[in-house]
């Protein structure tokens, strides 16, 4: 196994204020990692790092074994941000097509992996409606089929489930489940921490600082308790 | 090509926002069609009252298009009630006018009409005058054969290099106007149709692709500039065929000129959105970046500006787009005089374009 991932001492400095503090961790290849932390600790700092939309102030951070940040390598990241950014007087359809072509995928190609995606989030009969008529659950689904438009190798989803009734939830983590299986590299990061029991490999982040890491059981087991909440509480508490 | 990914989802956006287009294509045709019927209205001559004139004044004040009114006093009550635009009292020698001055422009033309008719009278006595003089010498000197000619006001002909007599304010200001509503209107539209795209997100989940930042730059300039172009045919073909508006020069020039100024509004409008965070802050930018450029478009002269004055000028866009549509429309010039004007206005553009792939470096540094 290679990792896909790899960030090493990464700090960011937004002004005078840190908003990320050596942040070293690795994602092996085919996982499922989890980044858990509050809203504010700085998930989505580190997200915009590895896509490299944001550039860290100290460290660096390597991405399928080249270095961050690089354009061809957006190519390979499907990227899916916290907001919803579509285009709401589009169709579904065109928003899809407009983002498989900024990807250069030829036409025949395009139409089969809009459908492949649509199908996917379950969203092919609503195609042709425009965004703006869809419901929150519906447009944070299609965000999820615009960040596996071009087949990337690794997913960068940031709160993937924020804001989603629990059936759709649990749909989404099944189409994740079946994207890993395809060999697909998945981060993800949430502040829901059932969901942190359904990832691979977990690393808790609070204040700017990955405060405990390690697949759930190990976590559990490593404190002695049976849920991850009250590992983070524990975990954080010894962090003081 | 990425670019055009771009540009077919601007034509998908504009072509569904039908208040977008109908801002940038119909709004301009219905203001310049007001200022039209505004500003070639027929003037209304103006009413003048007066006291103990003589016939022959009246006479040529009637002439020169005003109208007269026999009125006893010169008050202000009088003035008022009667909707005089002023009065000329002759007393002895002593004259005296009083004008109502509402309208400081009309007073003034109505001021100077009374002066010629007056001076023209006077010239016309003395002319009169100096031939009975010369006619009482003549009698008592018989053979010397003495011939003057007799004084008559001379007839002054008047030629025009550029336009004609019936030539109106409105033909000068018209070039102005048809090239200050492509820039106003595409520079509305286009950056807040950048500013949208960096509130709702999509901007940056756009550079989170492997597209280019200047790509993005030029699918703008690109999508909107194509509209523009239709914006600008249409603009110009109304105002010229329709309205009737003085056009000299050559149609395509005034559309060259157009569009080079509808491409410093795209980069323009572009590169301020980056510094607006909701379309009312982009609001905001109009009192400050574009209202200034009608002023320095060509409406007043620039030669009486103070010379920071001409300096400002000379750094609006709109100076340089206004004073090649007069050269075009107005005074029939070519495309070798206008090249320097529409030089600068590219020269414009391109640092607007540069500082605009820079100014996206705040959403991805690569």
């Amino acid at each position: 196994m290679s990792s896909t991932i790899l960030i090493n001492k990464v700090s960011k400095r937004f002004g005078k204020k840190l908003v990320l503090n050596q942040i070293s961790l690795t994602v092996e290849s085919g996982q499922i990692y989890g980044l858990i932390g509050p809203s504010g600790s700085g998930k989505t700092t580190l997200v915009k790092i590895i896509v490299g939309m944001d550039s860290p102030s100290e460290g660096n951070v390597h991405v399928l074994n080249t270095p961050v940040p690089k354009l061809q390598l957006l190519q390979r990241i499907g990227y899916m941000a916290q907001a919803d950014a579509l285009y709401t007087d589009l169709t579904g359809e065109e928003n899809l097509a407009f983002f498989a072509s900024l990807f250069k995928l030829k036409k025949n190609v395009q139409q089969e992996r809009i459908a492949y995606a649509a199908d996917l989030v379950n969203l092919t009969a609503d195609l042709k409606k425009k965004v703006q008529n869809y419901s929150g659950g519906m447009k944070r689904r299609l965000s999820l089929a615009v960040a596996l438009i071009q087949d990337p190798e690794v997913l960068i989803l940031d709160e993937p489930t924020v804001g989603i009734d629990p059936e759709l939830r649990q749909s989404i983590w099944a189409e994740l489940y079946r994207l890993k299986n395809e060999g697909k590299t998945i981060l993800v990061t949430t502040h829901v921490m059932d969901e942190a029991e359904k990832c691979d490999c977990l690393a808790m982040v609070r204040d700017g600082e990955i405060i405990t890491s390690g697949s759930p059981s190990e976590l559990k087991k490593q404190y002695g308790i049976t849920s991850l909440e009250e590992v983070f509480l524990k975990a954080g508490g010894k962090q003081q | 090509m990425r670019i055009f990914a771009l540009v077919k989802r601007i034509f998908h956006q504009m072509l569904r926002d039908k208040r977008a287009l109908a801002l940038m294509m119909v709004a301009p045709l219905l203001v310049l069609t007001l200022l039209n019927y505004l500003l070639s209205g027929n003037t209304v001559d103006p009413r003048l009252g007066v006291i103990n004139a003589d016939d022959k004044l009246l006479e040529r004040l009637k002439d020169s298009e005003i109208t007269i009114i026999q009125v006893e006093a010169n008050t202000k009550d009088l003035i008022l009630h009667k909707d005089l635009d002023g009065v000329l009292h002759f007393d002895g020698d002593d004259i005296s006018l009083t004008l109502t001055n509402d309208q400081p422009n009309a007073a003034k033309a109505l001021q100077i009409k009374v002066q010629q008719a007056i001076a023209a009278e006077r010239a016309n006595e003395q002319a009169a005058n100096l031939s009975v003089f010369m006619e009482g010498i003549q009698s008592k000197l018989p053979e010397v054969p003495l011939k003057i000619e007799a004084a008559k006001a001379p007839e002054v002909k008047t030629s025009y290099i550029y336009g004609n007599k019936d030539t109106i304010f409105f033909d000068q200001l018209s070039p102005i106007l048809v090239g200050f509503f492509v820039f106003f209107f595409v520079f509305l539209i286009s950056g807040i149709a950048l500013l949208r795209e960096r509130t709702t997100g999509t901007l940056e989940r756009l550079l989170a692709t492997p597209i280019q930042r200047r790509d993005i730059v030029f699918g703008y300039l690109l999508g909107y500039g194509l509209f523009a172009v239709i914006q600008t045919i249409i603009v110009v073909t109304y105002a010229v065929k329709v309205l009737d508006i003085t056009l000299v020069g050559s149609f395509w020039n005034v559309v060259i000129i157009n569009l080079t100024l509808a491409l410093v509004a795209l980069s323009l409008g572009i590169l301020l959105s980056s510094f607006a965070n909701s379309e009312f802050q982009m609001m905001q930018f109009i009192p400050i970046a574009i209202i200034p450029q009608v002023f320095f478009a060509g409406i007043f002269p620039f030669e009486s500006m103070a010379g920071w004055m001409q300096v400002l000028a000379k750094c609006m866009p709109m100076y340089y787009g206004g004073n090649a549509l007069v050269d075009v429309m107005y005074k029939g010039l070519g495309l070798s005089d206008i090249r320097n004007d529409i030089f600068v206005l590219l020269g414009f553009s391109l640092v607007f374009i540069l500082l605009n792939i820079v100014a996206l470096k705040k959403y991805r540094k690569i």
